[in-house]
């Protein structure tokens, strides 16, 4: 059952210097209980198309364009009053920084009891009880007594920890986490990735995950997006993504990390160049700049014609090259790379 | 996987190397001020031309190290011969002449570089100080470096607001390279880049260990990064070395229990390949250094611990039937698989 459905979501910026594109054109859908993991670098527009979700742009200096429904209802053009009774009950977020997302003054019980009464209309006294129960279900021992210490008294992989706790107390239909992990430890992170996947199964939450690391997404991720300047290029199964990516900017985030297992005399490949200005982007295919097979698909249509993604279902990306042309250079670079 | 076999000449030691710094005690009546045990008596060896690896979680002290090897900081305890020649608490006249063969470079290429300063003017800083006027000049100097580094040589008059993240590491490489150092400590070098830049710097880096024969201590989280860039890794744990190998034998052969659960935590990017791991997740956090346990200091998350852990330290010593050179500090150690396929 799909619960979210994103629909050609644009948001654009205006600054000083011009329209900054941040999101332009950006489709996906999502299933109760799944997780979307969204890759891709900074500036790709990742975090920015979740922060549309919840509406939490600036009105005056945002447009939103495109469709966002969630459950049915209309998210683009909301009021207000509408959004909030939905964030943190219908739709909640973890972001990356746990330390200045918590507020140091009120204590992390007080926080997440706060969350549960504004939603449910519950006595300070239930909504207390729910936040200890909340905080021994994220792991967290000693909950009674936790739950009356301040943010600064927690670590880093305890404070996400809290934060996961207020995020899941309403029971949310979908938890948007962004770079929920990145700023832990491995092994920090690793308790956290299962903390996660274990409260997942129990609430049937569905999840969209933003990271650009692909071992998390590898982990957690049903289906993964990839971005790129403001736009999905490749889309699919996690499977399908990782083990047989079709887009170039796909080949080449994965060939540029160095794998555990990998042999270390091949040197990384990376991707050349930079990512592009979102004010002033390439024309056509926005990687064209930095794609090395741009001169293998006739009448230079990769600097003229923007590629879709398709096929519209499943399996896809958003780049002229013909299957075949994919196949056989991708094949002649995974036996170069060994 | 071929290893770089002949051994060169020591380059840096260190030895039982200590930092300590005091903890201002807060509060009117609390007069005994603690200490953050940062660096509590580390051995180690740097080669000329090698490339040292030091990995561990944040707090265990990889970048007190990498600070006490350049001298940035004066160390509480232990010594640091550099060269041959004892360094430990040399005074800044007397650490002149090898601030020049030492270099850094740090993780943020943001606050790293000087917003006021031309590019020209950041790179050629250490030529200033030193009063070194190569030949052809010092303008010429600083284009030689910046082509070597991958950049444009004619941006020399440009300031650091106008390059990327990437750019702007490479120009904190171009100043490191300025007095053709021999050592070079590269403090997480890469992990504030994007991935697809990341490789760029990391091969630069490669090509000039290999081209210049400058010794690295890469100081990194990463352990996929380390294990690329590193021949020989120490691992590290609460301000103490509990394994240090050769590449190889760290991540295929490794014997500390902590490396084990660092390694097993590192997720890998293929999905199929998670299936056949093995599974080893630590509980609870780092204590803290001011206040470390007593013994092992991993026993408090360790698996393994028995009473003997709470007791006595373990030294960091040979182990039986490992390679030379495979040293790990457990009373228990044990080789063990979790590497993925």
């Amino acid at each position: 059952m799909t619960i979210l459905s994103v629909r050609d979501l644009k948001v654009h910026f205006s600054t000083e210097d011009g329209v900054v594109k941040a999101v332009d054109g950006l489709s996906f859908d999502l299933a109760k209980g799944k997780t979307l993991g969204i890759v891709g670098e900074s500036g790709s527009g990742k975090s920015v198309s979740n922060l549309a979700i919840l509406g939490l742009h600036n009105p005056k200096t945002t447009t939103i364009g495109g469709e966002i429904r969630f459950n049915d209802q209309q998210l683009v053009g909301a009021s207000e009053k509408a959004m909030q009774k939905l964030r943190g009950n219908g739709i909640s977020m973890i972001f990356q920084d746990p330390l200045t997302s918590l507020s140091p003054y009120y204590t992390v019980g007080e926080q997440i009891a706060e969350t549960y009464r504004r939603h449910t209309g519950a006595t300070k006294k239930k909504a207390w009880a729910r936040a200890v129960e909340m905080l021994k279900k994220v792991g967290i021992p000693q909950p009674e007594r936790r739950a009356k210490q301040y943010p600064h008294e927690f670590s880093g992989g305890m404070r996400q920890r809290a934060m996961i706790a207020i995020a899941l107390c309403c029971d949310p239909a979908l938890l948007i986490a962004d770079e929920p992990t990145t700023a832990l430890d491995v092994t920090v992170q690793a308790q956290i990735l299962d903390l996660l996947r274990e409260l997942q199964s129990e609430f049937e939450t569905a999840i969209i995950l933003i990271t650009h690391d692909m071992g998390v997404v590898a982990q957690m991720a049903d289906d993964v997006l990839v971005m790129y300047a403001g736009r999905a290029v490749e889309r699919g199964t996690v499977r399908e993504v990782l083990k047989t990516p079709e887009h170039p900017y796909s080949w080449g985030l994965l060939s540029s990390i160095p794998h555990l297992g990998g042999d270390v005399d091949v040197p990384l490949v990376p991707v050349r160049g930079t990512p592009p200005s979102l004010i002033d982007p390439p024309t056509g295919c926005p990687f064209n700049p930095r794609c090395d097979y741009r001169d293998r698909v006739p009448d230079s249509r990769c600097t003229t014609e923007r590629p879709l993604l398709a096929p519209a279902d499943g399996h896809g990306s958003a780049c002229h090259l013909a299957a075949a042309d994919k196949k056989l250079i991708r094949t002649d670079e995974l036996q170069r790379l060994g | 996987m071929t290893e770089v076999a002949a051994p060169t000449k020591e380059l840096l030691t260190a030895s039982g190397l200590q930092m300590h710094f005091p903890v201002r005690a807060t509060g009117l009546f609390s007069r005994k001020a603690g200490v953050v045990q940062a660096v509590d008596g580390i051995d180690l060896t740097v080669h000329e031309g090698e490339s040292f690896g030091l990995v561990g979680e944040s707090g265990c002290g990889k970048s007190t190290t990498g600070r006490l090897i350049a001298r940035l900081l004066e160390p509480t305890g232990g010594s640091i011969t550099y060269d041959g020649k004892d360094i430990t608490h040399a005074t800044r006249k007397q650490l002149a002449p090898i601030r020049t063969e030492i270099q850094m470079i740090f993780q943020d290429p943001y606050s790293s570089l000087n917003p006021r300063h031309t590019v020209g003017s950041i790179i050629a800083g250490p030529m200033e100080v030193n009063g070194i006027n190569p030949p052809g000049g010092r303008q010429k100097r600083v284009q030689e470096l910046l082509e070597t580094v991958g950049l444009n040589p004619e941006h020399y008059n440009r300031y650091p607001h106008e390059f990327s993240g990437g750019q702007r590491q490479r120009i904190g490489i171009a100043r490191a390279l300025a007095l053709q150092p021999k050592l070079i400590v590269a403090d997480e070098p890469v992990s504030a880049l994007d991935v697809s830049i990341q490789a760029q710097v990391v091969n630069l880096l490669q090509r000039l260990q290999r081209e210049l024969g400058i010794a690295f201590v890469f100081i990194a989280h990463d352990l996929a990064v380390v294990r690329h860039f590193s021949q020989r890794i120490a691992v590290m744990y609460l301000g103490k070395i509990v394994e240090i190998a050769d590449r190889a034998d760290l991540y295929n052969n490794p014997h500390h229990p902590y490396t084990h659960a660092l390694l097993s935590s590192v997720p890998d990017a293929d999905p199929d390949s998670e299936k056949h791991r093995e599974r080893i997740r630590l509980t609870g956090d780092v204590p803290s250094p001011i206040n470390p346990p007593s013994g092992c200091r991993f026993r408090t998350r360790c698996w393994k611990a028995q009473d003997i852990c709470a007791s006595e330290e373990p030294p960091l010593v040979q182990l039986s039937g490992a390679t030379e050179g495979h040293r790990a500090a457990c009373h228990f150690p044990e080789a063990r698989q979790v590497m993925p396929e």
